[in-house]
């Protein structure tokens, strides 16, 4: 069935699968944890149960997902190994210590202190379970720093030699290994999306109840405006800093892997006096050009060199077996820019709605948001097509080609696996996903039950704490507040 | 410091130590939780699934994190037996990674449907299964050798190559062993029937990994020269027959705390012991071979400066998350109670 294929190519397909479906997850408990942590800890300040009722009511979301993430995530740390074998062996010396670091000082936090963040409030109480919620939030972050030092490696590798007996990379400098120089923009830009991504989640979810309930507001419970004003504070604070860092992270590109820009922009060809900013085209990398392009001239050189009429060279200084493919990248970028202004625009309507006072009652405003939802998901993932496509045809940008990394497997198995892991992750993360938006169908309630079984069985009661009720042992304290 | 001809005590042995220890700390702590998924089959009551389950909810995704520092701290400390072991062991690897999806999600998802509670069941057993049967495949396959081309640092065999009698009896093995950690596991955490139960199965799966471990023991040398002589070479028979003392005086013990003297937290501990003392007794085949028997310890290892920076955080890292390990099983220490809390 796969003798015809390439191996490579299915292991590449079969990476690229699964790391998107996994980044979904954390795209979004990242945001989430923080979330969490943060109406836990207004619950406990203020007192006022809308908190508390928020927190019950993304914790039980938040399980699901966290659960979804570490699974899909397990499959990453052996993925290298079994189809980027010898990736690993010549990149292991340098990326495999960071990554150590983040099993060790992030993946442990997470999960240490997760059970303790479900299911242990009664336990330990309120002071130790608010430490174990801000754990799981900088847990999250933590792996989020290392795992983009060692990606951003990839894009921008410093602080190595090369073995020329083994061809092994050699670290020579851990500090340079670590902040490589797209480092900290992919670190900036990479986490302001996942808060990006969790805002519009939770905006979406709020603008649905929001809507539910438009001619009898009285029914809208306090939780549900207090998250939609929460979430669309976030729009409109860190969608216009995420153009902004997408701006830098764009020219940190442009001076480190200029063939990608070129492949985003559509530049084939140089312009030694001002480029155009292609809005539309289609990419025709075979004859080396853009089709049916619709342009602003200059502006792309306005935008990237802040300068009309600077320079801009194209992709015909880059050799042919050199060039990323362009066609995936020129349009996973428009993709991400256009749901990165529309991000915006609900951000400056939500003020916009706020000046008139009619935050919680502007329907277009909640259709928008329900609508743009997902927005951050897409975004996300249309930003890593972009980033992780435009490096091609290297794993180690410069340095180790793809076709050169690959694990010697037989186009069969990998193949099998491949088939294998499609089936498994639409079975069992389509039916996770099924579970939250259930969950996310049903408003938050005035003193959300945590032990409610939302199957709705009249003999037994059981939530996503379902263990927290079934776990409080004999004669064990209960805390006030919950 | 020399420790035997040739090899001396340094870095990399550290390493060594430090990936075995994370492997170990994996066998303990997801043995037992991968058992109790296996044993859910034996168990049809909802209550009694419950309270099993419950049993592991709150740690059952620390349990796990200790696989990813041993495919982590492999793929750091060792790259290239990394880059060799895996492909090699590509589909029971696979296998593994897809039916920790299943039982992983179970935990969550079974609670989310009344409908379908019954599939995420079945997805927990099979999962929990198909994990610890391909771990046990795993530990065989690398057992009985890897064909490599040394020289191009690559696995050289087929993709079928991990598939033997020694692998199926070993992850057989595995799968066994694993729930007699999960039975014994229950008798310590639960009460009344089900834990009375669990005693009498633990009964049968004891006996049943005592044989195992005999049957891999005798089998072991047989599979490379080099084992056959670290077992049988000189003086190391007398180790090789105290090790085999220890296993049966720690199996005694076992089923003596478990039914005479009624004991919940024994059995447990001490059917922990066995598989210390079997893990152990693997470790002294393999070394100082990572990829027996073509690949040692030094020759996969790490750039110096690469172990440094690691030990390092290892040094600072692994102590701390010890500590919160076990606070984490303090607070959840004690009796599951069935239907507490049911307001």
């Amino acid at each position: 069935m796969f003798e015809t294929v390439d191996a490579v190519l299915l292991a590449r397909i079969q990476f690229a699968f699964t790391v998107s479906f996994h980044f979904l997850f954390p795209a979004f408990t990242i945001g989430l944890a923080s979330f969490l942590a943060v109406l836990n800890g207004l619950w406990l300040w203020t007192g006022q149960t809308k908190y508390l009722d928020l927190f019950r009511y993304w914790v039980k979301i938040f399980a699901l997902a966290f659960a979804m993430g570490v699974v899909s995530g397990i499959v990453m740390s052996y993925q290298f190994g079994t189809n980027w074998s010898v990736f690993s062996d010549k990149a292991g010396p340098v990326i495999g210590a960071p990554m150590a670091y983040e099993v060790l000082s992030a993946f442990f936090l997470e999960a240490g202190f997760l059970g303790i963040m479900l299911f242990g409030r009664d336990r330990v109480g309120p002071t130790l379970h608010m430490i174990a919620c801000l754990a799981v939030a900088v847990g999250t972050a933590i792996s989020a720093f290392w795992i983009l030092s060692v990606n951003s490696w990839m894009h921008t590798p410093a602080g190595f030699e090369i073995d020329p007996e083994t061809g092994q990379f050699l670290p020579t400098d851990f500090w340079q290994v670590i902040f490589n120089p797209s480092f900290p923009y992919r670190l900036m830009h990479t986490v302001t999306a996942a808060y990006l991504t969790t805002a519009f989640i939770v905006g979406g979810v709020a603008a649905l109840h929001l809507l539910r309930h438009r001619h009898r507001p009285d029914l809208v419970s306090p939780a549900t405006r207090t998250m939609f004003s929460m979430a669309m504070w976030m729009a409109a604070v860190f969608a216009p800093v995420q153009i902004f860092l997408g701006d830098m992270h764009g020219l940190n590109t442009l001076e480190h892997q200029p063939a990608k820009v070129m492949a985003m922009e559509g530049h084939f060809e140089s312009h030694p006096d001002g480029a155009p900013l292609y809005l539309f085209g289609i990419p025709n990398q075979e004859e080396q050009r853009l089709d049916y392009a619709i342009g602003i001239p200059k502006l792309s050189s306005l935008v990237l060199k802040h300068d009309l009429n600077a320079p801009l060279d194209g992709l015909d200084t880059i050799p042919r077996e050199d060039q990323p493919p362009v066609a995936i990248v020129f349009w996973s970028f428009r993709i991400m820019i256009a749901l990165g202004f529309a991000m915006l625009g609900i951000g400056l309507w939500s003020l916009v709605a706020r000046v008139r006072g009619r935050l919680f009652e502007w329907s277009m405003l909640h259709r928008a948001a329900v609508a743009m939802a997902p927005s951050g998901l897409i975004a996300v993932l249309a930003g890593w097509v972009t980033t992780e496509v435009g490096r091609q045809p290297f794993t180690v940008y410069g340095h180790l080609r793809t076709a050169d990394s690959a694990a010697p497997l037989d186009a069969a198995a990998v193949g099998a696996s491949l088939v294998a892991f499609i089936v498994v992750y639409f079975a069992v993360f389509g039916a996770g996903t099924y579970y939250i938006l259930r969950l996310m169908s049903r408003a938050p309630a005035v003193s959300e039950p945590r032990l409610k079984d939302i199957t709705d069985s009249p003999t037994r009661t059981a939530g996503t704490t379902p263990a927290q009720q079934q776990m409080t042992r004999k004669h064990s304290p209960v805390h006030p507040g919950e | 410091m020399t420790i035997a001809e040739g090899v001396s005590f340094d870095l990399t042995v550290i390493w060594a130590f430090v990936i075995a220890f994370a492997v170990l700390v994996y066998v303990v702590l997801d043995g037992f939780d991968l058992g109790l998924g296996m044993l859910f089959a034996t168990e049809d009551d909802e209550e009694d699934r419950d309270v099993m389950m419950n049993s592991v909810a709150p740690v059952w995704d620390g349990n796990e994190t200790w696989l990813v520092l041993g495919g982590g701290g492999l793929f750091a400390a060792f790259p290239l037996a990394y880059a060799l072991i895996l492909p090699a062991l590509y589909a029971p690897i696979i296998a593994m990674l897809l039916a920790l999806i299943f039982r992983g999600v179970a935990f969550e998802f079974r609670w989310r449907t009344k409908r379908w509670r019954g599939v995420w069941d079945v997805a927990f057993i099979g999962g929990s299964a198909m994990a610890a049967l391909a771990q046990g495949i795993t530990l065989g396959g690398l057992l009985q050798g890897i064909d490599i081309d040394k020289a191009g640092r690559a696995y050289a065999g087929g993709w079928w190559d991990w598939l033997s009698p020694f692998t199926l009896m070993v992850g057989i093995a595995v799968m066994v062993g694993y729930m007699l950690l999960g039975a014994t596991w229950l008798v310590m955490k639960t009460e009344g029937p089900l834990q009375e139960r669990m005693r009498r199965k633990a009964w049968v799966l004891g006996i049943a990994t005592v044989i195992f471990i005999g049957v891999v023991s005798l089998w072991t040398p047989f599979l490379q020269d080099g084992y056959y002589s670290r077992w049988f070479g000189g003086w190391n028979i007398a180790l090789a027959a105290a090790v085999g003392i220890a296993v049966l005086a720690l199996a005694f013990g076992m089923f003596r705390t478990l039914t005479v003297r009624h004991h919940d937290y024994w059995p447990f501990f001490l059917a922990l012991g066995m598989f210390v003392l079997g893990f152990a007794g693997l470790g002294f085949s393999m070394f100082p071979y990572i990829v027996p028997v073509e690949i040692t310890i030094w020759e996969a290892a790490a750039p110096r400066n690469s172990q440094i920076f690691m030990l390092v955080g290892a040094a600072i890292l692994i102590p701390i998350i010890l500590t919160y390990t076990a606070f984490s099983y303090w607070v959840f220490r004690g009796k599951i109670i069935p239907g507490e809390g049911y307001h």
